[in-house]
């Protein structure tokens, strides 16, 4: 039943402290978080822990939910936020591991061989920035248009533009290494 | 390869919007559960009460208010077992862990006094809270190195206000909610006590930086075998094993620790940690033909009155810089808002860590840094003063515009205040290249820097980050001040550019290094190699040149330690069997134990060479030897292995102190401190916590 009625309801029963709509709400999401914190991290295990930092922190979160966006939005903007504070967290470390960007988990993933295509697209990953990356993961990951992207990241979307053309221009650099 | 961009661009999409692997049933499982539990525990409360919900806290009494309220609110046992809670409480307490050295802004100007909300209004009714209220407002807040001691008292309360107005919270601050999170441990005051304690002892190394391993990692492998057992020497008398000069292990052991953790044994590599220390072994003369000198003494055991401890050190050839004027470093610091990026700050900081080891207690080293203004974070400092350096590192964060060619001029007038006779001064910029020179006239500023160079100050110029790097202008400005222009993009590279080049070339001297003890079954009934267990060789292969092991570099050192019983000793561990002989007699002598056999192949050559020496008896323990067996200890307490008897952290940490030294860099210094963490951690929590119990990772700053 709870099935028919929106995000946007469930959230707000939820933030009033409907135990079922909450849980509704999570059933409905969770698979959806995890991919984007799989595309955001580039790491099985890492986006396993990032989506329950992310499922435990949502009641917290949902408090603050006025309904002024999109569920799906706001949750890629909690979510996109707690990549970012793993981050900096994981950045401390001397070898850290932040997925995609860590020569150490590359080297380490050289080692167990992947897939010819894994290795392109951790490779293609890793010569982005972080905040390429996760513009990436929005928009072609996600399919988040560039205007919906830059409302989850707080960008405009000039921004989000330019770096999309950031993107072809790193991968144009890198097919054309690879050709030397 | 295809090189049509389109292709490519389409080729990542194609490969990003593919199916994610599945979720894990039992991660998501217990997401679920986490997630169900905090929505009760949320639940039990009035929704009045809760934090605003916004990105950053509107002002400091606010935050500060915020938290408070919250550990009033939690203060009963079954509320402070939700998550929630027990993040919120802790970063009340240890969010501030970052500011302890002082000041955030890179600048010196001075911070105002905040009108402090204190900490002692929480309701932790630990003594140690109380008692830092008292000094703290005593503390410098304007300095900007205070000693370590200082910083320690500073940090409860005169430090706290800032952070709210901090751009990031603390990092340490998370590790410690993490580590309290994953602890099952409800109670408040028993992990308040031991997040003191923590600190207490992380305060006594400010000198490092607040080095955060993530705890709950599981996918981290290490490479270790089992602990090596005791042996009997009639029955194997020969030991066989690489040399290994890798310190990776300790740096994983003091991360975690530093983050309240005590380490995973099978982390905990012995000769790894004791490799990782400088000793003063006696280096080969220019008249001798190997290019490392080895050199053994014999010890009592610390842990067991009734064994020896054999010290085997291998010193390497110094490189022939030795003889190199001091130096004079200025560290010219772009601290803009893009620098913050993992690859840039961060691995800065990392990467003149990894200098200052190189650094000689004569160099000295200022930093200056500029964002919106330039200032001095570091006064002249002898490189002996690590942790006054390290601690001023710690202190820099980025935020702000740039303005470098202020920057520029202050770096270069402390580097000629620092100048002195036969001296070498030299600028080192660390930018992303987002060098706003704010000269209108860019052949000025070349100029300028020409000028400066001609006058003996040279400009090396380090890279950071991908994203806005100029390296034209670095190009530029580089030549002109007659250095270097290198790109930092990992540790390695920065070990490459900073730390060989500054000791001239740290070239590899010996190849394949194999370390081979006979033992001498008149002397040593058994023995016992402490550490190398992933190191160790079959016995032929000690002869055989194609098996591969360690290499050794210029001015390396390796050590390694073998504890051995003699034949009469009560600290036996096998009875003399009934049906062999005894052990024959020595033939080469007395008071040889055993003969040590090393073989090592030239750089470039596939023969290896051989040195042997044995190994006797008597000798005196030296400083380096006290020390070096107090690590080996330390390891050992670590791993749990079984030899140590009742001997524990207090020897320990009494006998690295015996074994000190001078210490110029304050390594051994940090290493006792990192017992003491450990004692402590080792004392107030039996065991590490579970692995990979998740952390909510944001719960104190929702967006």
């Amino acid at each position: 039943m709870l099935m028919a009625i929106s995000d946007e309801s469930l959230a707000l029963a939820a933030a009033r402290g409907d135990r079922e709509a909450f849980a509704s709400l999570l059933e409905r999401h969770y698979d959806r978080i995890h991919g984007l914190c799989w595309r955001l991290t580039g790491d099985r295990a890492e986006a396993e822990d990032l989506t329950q930092d992310i499922c435990a922190s949502l009641p917290m979160k949902l408090r603050g939910w006025r309904g002024e966006a999109r569920l799906t939005t706001w949750l890629y903007r909690v979510a996109v936020n707690a990549a970012h504070d793993r981050r900096r967290r994981a950045a401390t470390h001397a070898k850290a591991a932040l997925g995609w960007g860590d020569w150490e988990r590359g080297r380490q993933a050289d080692i167990a061989a992947e897939t010819e295509a894994q290795d392109w697209l951790r490779e293609a990953m890793a010569g982005l920035s972080e905040e390429l990356r996760d513009t990436v993961a929005l928009t072609l990951g996600e399919g988040l248009s560039q205007a919906e992207a830059a409302e989850v990241l707080g960008l405009s979307e000039g921004t989000v533009a330019w770096r999309m053309s950031e993107v072809k221009k790193k991968l144009r650099a890198v097919a054309q290494e690879e050709m030397r | 390869m295809n090189t049509d961009p389109k292709d490519e661009f389409d080729r990542l999409a194609q490969a990003l919007r593919s199916t994610p692997p599945a979720p894990d049933p039992a991660a998501r499982q217990a997401a679920f559960a986490r997630a169900m539990e905090n929505f009760d525990e949320l639940a039990k409360e009035p929704q009045t009460e809760m934090r605003p919900n916004q990105d950053r806290p509107p002002k400091r009494a606010g935050f500060l208010n915020g938290v408070r309220h919250m550990l009033s609110q939690f203060s009963s046992k079954q509320v402070l077992a939700a998550t929630t809670s027990v993040a919120a409480l802790c970063i009340g307490l240890f969010v501030i862990l970052p500011m302890q050295n002082g000041p955030y802004q890179p600048t010196l100007v001075e911070p105002s006094q905040p009108d402090a909300t204190p900490v002692e209004a929480a309701p932790l009714d630990a003594a140690p809270a109380t008692t830092r209220t008292e000094t703290a407002s005593a503390a410098p807040v304007v300095e900007p190195a205070p000693v370590p001691e200082l910083a320690l008292e500073a940090v409860p309360v005169d430090m706290a206000p800032p952070v709210a107005a901090m751009p990031s919270p603390g990092e340490s601050g998370l590790i410690r909610e993490r580590m309290v999170a994953g602890q099952s441990n409800p109670a408040i005051s028993p992990n308040a006590e031991v997040m003191f304690d923590a600190m207490e002892a992380t305060s006594d190394v400010a000198m490092m930086p607040p080095i955060a391993m993530l705890p709950a990692e599981t996918t981290e492998a290490f490479a270790n075998a089992e602990v090596n057992p005791i042996k009997i020497t009639a029955e194997e008398p020969v030991s066989t094993f690489s040399a290994d000069v890798d310190t990776a292990s300790y740096a994983v052991v003091r991360d975690s620790l530093m983050s309240g953790y005590l380490p995973p044994p099978e982390a905990v590599r012995i000769e790894e940690m004791v490799n990782y220390f400088p000793y003063d072994y006696p280096a080969p003369g220019a008249q001798d033909e190997a290019p490392f000198k080895a050199s053994v003494e014999v010890m009592p055991t610390p842990w067991n009155a009734d064994t020896q401890l054999v010290r085997i050190g291998l010193q390497g050839r110094m490189p022939a810089i030795e003889a190199r004027p001091p130096l004079n470093l200025v560290f010219l610091i772009d601290m803009s808002g893009s620098m913050q990026d993992p690859d840039k700050l961060p691995l800065l900081k990392q990467s003149l860590r990894l200098m200052l080891g190189q650094l000689r207690p004569e160099d000295q080293v200022a930093m200056v840094a500029y964002a919106g203004s330039a200032g001095e974070v570091l006064p002249p400092t002898p490189a002996s003063d690590s942790a006054r350096i390290l601690a001023a590192l710690d202190r820099l964060d980025a935020g702000g515009s740039t303005n470098g060619a202020e920057g520029l001029e202050l770096a270069y007038r402390t580097a000629e205040s620092m100048a002195g006779e036969g001296e070498v001064s030299r600028v080192l910029l660390a930018t992303d290249g987002d060098f706003n020179v704010g000269i209108s006239d860019p052949d000025g500023l070349e100029g300028y820097i020409a000028r400066k160079r001609d006058s003996g100050t040279y400009l090396s110029v380090l890279g950071f980050g991908r994203g806005n790097l100029d390296d034209a202008t670095m190009q530029v400005l580089a030549q002109n001040g007659n250095g270097q222009a290198a790109y930092i993009d990992t540790l390695q590279e920065a070990q490459k550019v900073l730390v060989d080049q500054l000791s001239g070339a740290l070239f590899p001297i010996a190849g394949d290094v194999k370390l081979q003890v006979e033992w001498n079954p008149a002397e040593v009934a058994e023995y016992r190699l402490i550490g190398y267990e992933t190191r160790a060789l079959r016995r032929e292969d000690f002869n055989n040149d194609k098996i591969d092991a360690g290499e050794l570099g210029a001015g390396h050192s390796v050590t390694a330690l073998y504890e051995v019983t003699a034949p009469d000793s009560p600290a036996l561990l096998n009875d003399a069997l009934r049906y062999q002989p005894a052990a024959d007699a020595a033939p080469s002598g007395d008071g040889e134990l055993g003969f040590l056999r090393l073989r090592y192949k030239e750089p470039g050559e596939t023969v290896s060479k051989l040195i042997e020496t044995p190994i006797l008896t008597g000798g005196e323990s030296d400083d380096d030897a006290r020390f070096a067996a107090a690590i080996a200890g330390f390891g050992q307490l670590l791993n749990g292995a079984t030899y140590l008897g009742d001997w524990g952290w207090d020897e320990a940490i009494a006998l690295a102190q015996s074994g000190k030294g001078e210490d110029p860099f304050g390594y051994r210094n940090e290493a006792i401190s990192l017992m003491r963490l450990a004692q402590s951690l080792q004392g107030s929590a039996p065991g590490t916590p579970p692995m990979g119990v998740p952390v909510p990772t944001d719960m104190v700053s929702p967006r």
